[in-house]
Formats: structure tokens, C-alpha cells, sequence
């Protein structure tokens, strides 16, 4: 920890950069996204397994990106959905000093974008076990259990869209939902409407989700959202093969080879 | 309006519930889902947690839905027909479990919903919701009733309030006619008032502020950096504005199905930049801050001023959902 | 309103569509049900929300004359949504109207003065309502001065009704287009509208002034007045914020303490002074 206190008050002390995203200390025993332009404030970072919100989040923000160069904390979460972002052209390597932060909670300084894909290799998207029982379960229900299932879960939803504002990955200027010619979601928080926005947004990640389950953290009624995008996470690895982030490769969903098996495009 | 005091044994509690029931009315409690408390439609008393301090969600769904219907319509090229609301259908609703806090909200948001133009929705879904609270005995570092006119045994909004005693058994405080009336049909649970006091059996809440001070201070803040600073981390979602018990904002949607459709009322928050922005493209709350600022000023400053009560009633619901950890008390505390 | 469901439209006929410039068009509508139609009554200034029924509703003002019983008349520009819809409907047709909303131009305290009308654009059918009011109770008030400017020619509004103004000889009518809007045979002056107000330099002396346009044109207008000598209680304008509920429920329209849907939409220079700078 003090070696990323130390790294934090270099940059901004020599001006390499003009703000500091990290982690520190939030309110009751939460810790919160931290943003510093001063070197002498750098001892409020810390991290800890109570870090699990996504600050890649704030890569794409304007209020932020104005703030100058940026420098953050960036445990594996959070590298990945760096990477996702880069392969998507919303970051250049210019923009940001990464700081790592291993699962050791050391310090990992990368000097690239294929860096961080280097040491990802090693730290592969892996679905828990639990998720994946659960996931088969509702898979083996019948249709209208199915549907039931998700009405019920979806009952408290309310539109907050807690759940795009937390993903880094929903930085759309205009959301889906935001567009009304044609109103193609409902903005109303109805049953039918709310399972058309979670299903939608989970097949607008399709391919791109890195499984940081901000979504899930973030939404105020607890909703298991996160099962939606671990199934099109697993969805896509069986129809497409191993996924990650990469800025070699380009989005599953969107990108095309001559050498696709799907033949419908030919 | 005089309170009558009255004792309820525990074991009546649970009776007085089921006779609800019996009667056939829908009740809304604490109901645990998850890690949170939700206020949801319970059938059985044993469905009831005691087990917080405040449910996550607000209780304001009883008056306003997030999603209401104003009307519907049949549409053709000759003729368009309109259906008012039916008012008829509207529930009696009984809210069991509600905080001083969640009682005082109806305060402000009645407000809203009447003055020159009332709502007759919402007047009359609140004309057969019964607010049945219950007292703190404990808070946390969220709460900040009393820093906002409030406080943890306050009857301010509930029809009966109930603060559990040493023994287990409950004060119970009719304050308002329909209380009363409830207490009158269910006379038999109701014994006379106990000697205990009220007072030791409330949580001590921290007064953090002062509201009166913190409305003189807000006049001249308008331009101030504290309202970038303590929102960098805002990520533009509604989770604090659809937990508050106060916050009312709204959009009018039209869903058509075809020849039919209806026209909707759901909720809506000053925190989406689509809020206010004009069709040319100019929105006057451009940032995320313009945004924040405006959330402090209308509950604290604007709402007093226009009618005398503050648009906040200390429950912490915001903070202790928003997915960014922006707290209102703190930033409140620290301008 | 007669339903006390405060939501609830009245059915309006489009009796009557004119196509002011492009993309802007102007309908004359009348109430479906007679009773209504009877006891309705609004005041200059005022606006309603709306809709075609289905797809949503929208705010304008209510562009016609208070004077003029038995119908009202709205004007808009297609730009979104609701816009659209409107567009795409036919005389004959059924839309929805809530209203009248909002406050009035305090008229009856401008008997006797010169008044000076400013707008810009797409602003003028709020100021149209005033001008017909006032045209209607001429000998009420002294001078009538309009300037109204458009980005071109052909987006100058209420076309005929200019010319009907600038031939009477009780108005002094002054239109102006932006440089480069102007066509070979325009006659009128040629420059934005705060300069050509400078230009025309009405007297403040017992004079009211009403300016309605987009920001931009307010932000240079109200320099313009102070320069002439209007004080703030005698300058006049119309907010044209994003309304939706009309009756100052749904908060979007709130400023400082006020609503532009209850409190407004018509403030004077000293009252738009005391809001923050959120319109």
C-alpha cells in the first residue's frame, strides 16, 4: 500500500498527472472512489477486499476527463474493464497512469495496454461455481417458470439505472432507453418494461462484459442482474470460444472473419 | 389534535395484524429480501422483520406508484376516447413498520401533490393508507432526524405510532382520527395507557446541524466548488431520489398498444442530465454538480422557504444505497 | 378544468393548419365538447401542454388572443418526438390540450403606456397573444413598437399578420433578418435583434418593454434596455423552460424557489434577476 501512496504522490508532484483515482476511506465502514489533486492527500488511499466498486467507471466521464491527466487505482476488475474500454477506442495509453494492484495487494505499474493484457492471461474471467449452478437451474425451467422467475426478481426494479451507471462499459452519450423515436424500451418502471431493459443491456454487453458484478453491487434493491450477464458471458464463450478483454482482438459481437464459421453474412 | 395513549401486550399486536387482515385490508411491512428490509405486501406476521432501521426502499409507492395511470384511451381516426383513472380500485392500504421519518414525509409530499391544482390520485390513495409506525430504539451514523425538525418517537404523519416499552409490550399513540378509529374497532387490544415513559425507549439521535442555520447558509452558495467537489463521484443515477420518502419528481409517458394505450405518471429524477434539457440542446444543469447542487437547494433551502417544511427528513436512505457513497449528511455538514 | 383529474385533456379539432415556415406550423383548434368550450378562458401569457394522444405531450403557448373567443391557436416547430406526431396530423383531427397554465402579462397595469414588443424566431407566437390583446384594446395604451427578427426570410413567422401590423398606422413594425438570411427584395432591416433594437432606440419614458427569444438573444437584449434607460420592472419576458406537468408538480421546471410552470412562465427583469442562473 505504501508503495502506491508513494507512486501517487510522485505523479502528482511532478505534475504527471492532475488527479489521482483511488480508494479511500467512505462512510460508515464503506470505502468510496476518491479523486485527488493534491500529493499531501495521497495517504487517504487504501484498498482492501471492501474495494469493489468499478473507478474505471470515471474513465469516461467528461467532468472528469477534464480534470487533466488521470492516474488510477486499479485492482483486476478494474484493468479489465481498462482493457475492454481500450479495445474500444475510449481510451488512449496517453490518457491514463495505471496503477495496478495485484491480488496481493501490491503494486503493479504498467507501462501498456498489452502489458496489462500480459498479466490478465494469468487471471483469466472465471464464472464462481455457484453462479453456474444457479445459472443451470433457471436454465432447466421450463418457459413460463423461467418467466416467472424473472418477474419476481424483477419486481422491485424501479429504473434507477443504478446498474448502467456503475458499468464502465455503458458510456454511451445517449442510452437506448433515452432514445424516443421509436420509444424502443419503456421509460416506465413496469414488469414487462424492466425486463425489456435487462435483457436488452445484457445483450448490448454481450461479448464485452468483464464480469466485475458493478451492476449488481450497485443496484439499491439487491436484484441478481449479474446472473443475466454471467449467462451471456457463458453464452458467448460456448458459441465463440475463450473471451476476455483485448486489444488485439476485437469485440466478439463485433467483428467479422472470413474464417467465421457463421456462414449467414457470406 | 389531542393523542390518546393506550397499552398493547405484544401477543394483541400480533392479533390486532391478523384482524387487518381478516378485514381485508393489504398490508404493507418489513419484509426481509436479501440483505435488504422491503416494504412488501405481507399476508402472515411472522413475514415481518424487526430487524432495521430503516427499510431500503421508501414507503411512498402507497401514493405514488411509480408507475400511474392517468388515462386510458381508444384511439381511431374519427374519435379518441379518454377512460379516467378509477379511483374505485385504489387499495386500503395499512403501512405497518414505518420510522418517525417515513411518517413525517407524507408531510412535504402531500404538499406537492395539492396546492392550486390537487391530485386526486394521490389525495386518494393517502385518504385510505393508515400509517401505523414504529419508534427507534436504535439509529446509526446515517440517521439525521433531528437535525431536520425530527425525531425517533415523533408522530408528526403517522395515524398511530407504537414505541416498544422495557416489558416487551408496546406504547401505543392514536394521534389522528383515523388512528383513533382504528383503536375504537379493535378496542378489546387496547388497554389503558402504561406508566412507563416514552422517552428512554427512543434511540439517542445526533443532532448534526441545524436546519434553520444550514437554509441561511445555503442562500449565498449557489457558486461555490463544494457541490463539484462532493459530487465527482455521482454517477447520474436515481437510486437516492426513488428511495427518498420525499423526492416526487416525475415524467409523463404515453405507452399505446395499438388502437389503445394509456398515459403514465413514473418516476423521475433531478439527477439524469436528461432532466432538464431543451429540445435545442441547452440544459441549464449541465453538470453532474449543477445537478447535486440543485438536490441540497430544493430540500433544503427552496422546499422551507416556500413552505415552511424542509424537503428532507433524515432517514440516510440515499446514502445508504447511492453505489458512489455520496452521503448527504456529509455534505450537508459540510458546507 | 371540469374533471378533477388534473391529467386529463380536453379533446381539441384541428379546424384550421397553417404552415408558418419550414418545419413551423400553426394550429387553430376548437374544443370538442361546446360546454367546455364555453367556460374556457385564458389570459396572454399563458400555454398548455399538447399532445397527441399515444405518443406524448408537449409545451407551447397558447399563441391566440384572449379576445378571440371560441378557439385557441398553438404554433411549433417539428424538432422531436411529440413534435412529429403533431405534424403529421390533418384538420379534422383530434389532440389533446391541458391548460390554460402558468401566469399572465400583467396587462391592465400597461394601460396608458407605449409598449415595445422584442422577439426573436420561434418566440414570437408568445408574444403574438399579447400583441393581438393588446391590438384588440388599442386605445388602452399609447405607442405599439414590435421588432421581431428571424434567422431568414423564410423563417420569419405569422407571415401574413407581420404585414397586417406594418400597415396599420397605429403600430410601428420593424422586422430584420440575420446578415446573410436576407433575400433580394427584402426590405426590412438586416442585423440580429438587440442591434437593431439599439438601432430603433424606443423611448424608456413610460414604456414597457416584452422580450421573448432564445437565451442567446436575451443575454444581448437585456444590456440593450438597461442602455436605453428600461428599468427591470418595466422589462417583461416569457422562459421557455422544460415544462411538463404544468402545474408545478413534476420538478422540472423548478428555479431557485420557483416554478416557471406556476410562477411563471411571464417574469419581470427584477424577478429573473433574483433567479439563479438555471433557465
Amino acid at each position: 500500500m505504501n508503495e502506491l501512496i508513494q507512486k501517487a504522490k510522485d505523479l502528482l508532484e511532478s505534475n504527471a498527472v492532475q488527479v489521482v483515482i483511488g480508494y479511500g476511506k467512505g462512510s460508515a465502514d464503506k470505502t468510496r472512489a476518491i479523486f485527488l489533486t493534491k500529493s499531501e492527500n495521497c495517504d487517504q488511499l487504501l484498498f482492501d477486499s471492501r474495494c469493489v466498486q468499478n473507478l474505471a467507471v470515471y474513465l469516461t466521464k467528461h467532468e472528469i476527463k477534464h480534470l487533466g491527466k488521470l492516474a488510477i487505482v486499479a485492482p483486476i476488475p478494474v484493468l479489465r474493464s481498462i482493457l475492454q474500454l481500450a479495445a474500444e477506442n475510449q481510451l488512449k495509453e496517453s490518457d491514463l497512469v495505471i496503477l495496478g494492484v495485484s491480488p496481493e495487494s501490491k503494486l503493479i505499474e504498467f507501462e501498456s495496454f498489452g502489458a496489462i493484457e500480459l498479466f490478465l492471461d494469468a487471471h483469466k474471467i472465471q464464472i464462481d461455481e455457484k453462479y453456474k449452478a444457479t445459472i443451470d437451474k433457471i436454465k432447466a425451467m421450463p418457459v413460463s417458470e423461467r418467466f416467472a422467475y424473472w418477474m419476481k426478481e424483477l419486481e422491485p426494479c424501479f429504473k434507477c439505472y443504478a446498474c448502467r451507471a456503475a458499468c464502465p462499459l455503458c458510456y454511451c452519450p445517449k442510452c437506448t432507453v433515452e432514445n424516443n423515436q421509436p420509444q424502443w424500451i419503456p421509460a416506465a418502471s413496469h414488469l414487462l418494461g424492466n425486463l425489456e431493459w435487462h435483457v436488452m443491456r445484457a445483450m448490448h454487453l454481450a461479448g464485452r462484459c468483464t464480469d466485475c458484478e458493478a451492476c449488481y453491487t450497485a443496484c439499491p434493491m439487491g436484484i441478481p442482474i449479474h446472473l443475466l450477464t454471467k449467462s451471456m458471458l457463458q453464452d458467448v464463450e460456448e458459441h465463440f470460444g475463450p473471451y476476455g478483454p483485448s486489444v488485439g482482438k476485437h469485440n466478439t459481437l463485433s467483428s467479422f472473419n472470413p474464417d467465421d464459421k457463421e456462414s449467414f453474412i457470406r | 389534535m389531542q393523542i390518546d395513549n393506550y397499552l398493547i401486550r405484544k401477543t394483541s399486536l400480533e392479533k390486532l395484524f391478523n384482524n387487518l387482515i381478516g378485514n381485508g385490508k393489504t398490508v404493507f411491512a418489513p419484509k426481509t429480501s436479501g440483505k435488504r428490509v422491503l416494504f412488501e405486501d405481507v399476508k402472515a406476521f411472522s413475514e415481518i422483520t424487526e430487524d432495521y432501521i430503516v427499510t431500503t426502499n421508501s414507503a411512498k409507492s402507497v401514493v405514488f406508484p411509480r408507475t400511474e395511470k392517468l388515462f386510458s384511451y381508444k384511439k381511431t381516426k374519427e374519435k379518441t376516447e379518454i377512460t379516467d383513472a378509477s379511483t374505485d380500485t385504489f387499495p386500503e392500504v395499512v403501512l405497518w413498520g414505518t420510522r418517525p421519518c417515513d411518517a413525517a414525509a407524507f408531510i412535504p409530499l402531500t404538499d406537492t401533490f395539492n396546492g392550486d391544482y390537487p391530485d386526486v390520485l394521490y389525495n386518494n390513495r393517502l385518504g385510505k393508507v393508515y400509517v401505523l409506525s414504529f419508534s427507534c430504539a436504535t439509529c446509526d451514523e446515517y440517521c439525521f432526524c433531528t437535525s431536520v425538525n425530527g425525531g425517533p418517537g415523533n408522530t408528526a404523519g403517522s395515524d398511530i405510532l407504537f414505541t416498544k416499552l422495557s416489558t416487551g409490550d408496546y406504547l401505543a399513540e392514536a394521534i389522528t382520527e383515523k388512528g383513533k378509529q382504528l383503536v375504537a374497532d379493535n378496542q378489546s387490544l387496547f388497554e389503558a395507557a402504561p406508566s412507563e415513559e416514552k422517552e428512554p425507549n427512543l434511540a439517542k439521535v445526533t443532532t448534526y446541524f441545524n436546519q434553520d442555520e444550514i437554509q441561511a447558509k445555503l442562500q449565498n452558495l449557489f457558486e461555490n466548488p463544494v457541490w463539484d467537489e462532493k459530487s465527482r463521484a455521482c454517477l447520474g443515477c436515481g437510486s437516492c431520489a426513488f428511495v427518498c420518502p420525499v423526492c416526487s419528481c416525475f415524467d409523463i409517458q404515453d405507452e399505446a398498444h395499438g388502437s389503445k394505450g394509456s398515459r403514465l405518471r413514473c418516476w423521475d429524477s433531478c439527477g439524469f442530465g436528461l432532466f432538464t434539457l431543451h429540445t435545442s440542446g441547452h440544459n441549464p444543469r449541465e453538470t453532474q454538480g449543477a445537478r447535486w447542487r440543485q438536490r441540497i437547494l430544493h430540500k433544503f433551502l427552496y422546499m422551507p422557504n416556500k413552505s415552511k417544511v424542509a424537503g428532507c427528513v433524515g432517514c440516510g436512505r440515499c446514502s445508504r444505497v447511492c453505489p458512489a457513497d455520496i452521503n448527504i449528511l456529509e455534505t450537508v455538514t459540510s458546507l | 378544468m371540469s374533471n378533477p383529474n388534473i391529467y386529463i385533456p380536453y379533446l381539441m379539432r384541428i379546424e384550421k393548419i397553417t404552415q408558418e415556415a419550414p418545419g413551423v406550423k400553426t394550429f387553430r383548434l376548437k374544443f370538442e365538447s361546446e360546454h367546455e368550450a364555453e367556460e374556457f378562458e385564458f389570459k396572454a401569457g399563458q400555454f398548455g401542454e399538447y399532445s397527441i394522444v399515444g405518443v406524448g405531450e408537449s409545451t407551447f403557448c397558447i399563441a391566440s388572443s384572449p379576445t378571440r373567443k371560441g378557439y385557441i391557436e398553438c404554433t411549433f416547430r417539428q424538432v422531436g418526438r411529440v413534435t412529429s406526431a403533431l405534424a403529421s396530423a390533418e384538420e379534422g383531427d383530434v389532440i389533446g390540450f391541458r391548460g390554460p397554465y402558468g401566469n399572465t402579462f400583467p396587462i391592465d397595469e400597461w394601460k396608458g403606456k407605449n409598449l415595445v414588443f422584442i422577439a426573436g424566431g420561434i418566440a414570437l407566437p408568445p408574444m403574438r397573444c399579447v400583441i393581438w390583446n393588446a391590438l384588440d384594446l388599442r386605445e388602452n395604451f399609447k405607442d405599439i413598437t414590435i421588432v421581431y427578427g428571424a434567422r431568414s426570410v423564410a423563417d420569419l413567422v405569422y407571415k401574413h399578420e407581420l404585414e397586417e401590423w406594418g400597415n396599420r398606422p397605429d403600430v410601428k413594425l420593424v422586422t430584420t433578418v440575420d446578415p446573410g438570411g436576407e433575400t433580394p427584395d427584402w426590405k426590412g432591416e438586416i442585423g440580429f435583434v438587440p442591434s437593431v433594437l439599439e438601432k430603433v432606440a424606443p423611448s424608456a419614458e413610460n414604456t414597457i418593454a416584452i422580450v421573448c427569444g432564445p437565451p442567446i438573444m436575451i443575454k444581448f437584449t437585456f444590456p440593450v434596455l438597461e442602455k436605453l434607460g428600461f428599468a427591470d420592472h418595466n422589462i417583461f419576458t416569457t422562459l421557455e423552460n422544460r415544462m411538463k406537468c404544468g402545474f408545478g408538480k413534476c420538478g422540472r421546471c423548478n428555479v431557485g424557489e420557483k416554478y416557471v410552470c406556476l410562477d411563471g412562465p411571464v417574469f419581470s427583469g427584477e424577478e429573473l434577476k433574483l433567479l439563479p442562473a438555471e433557465y
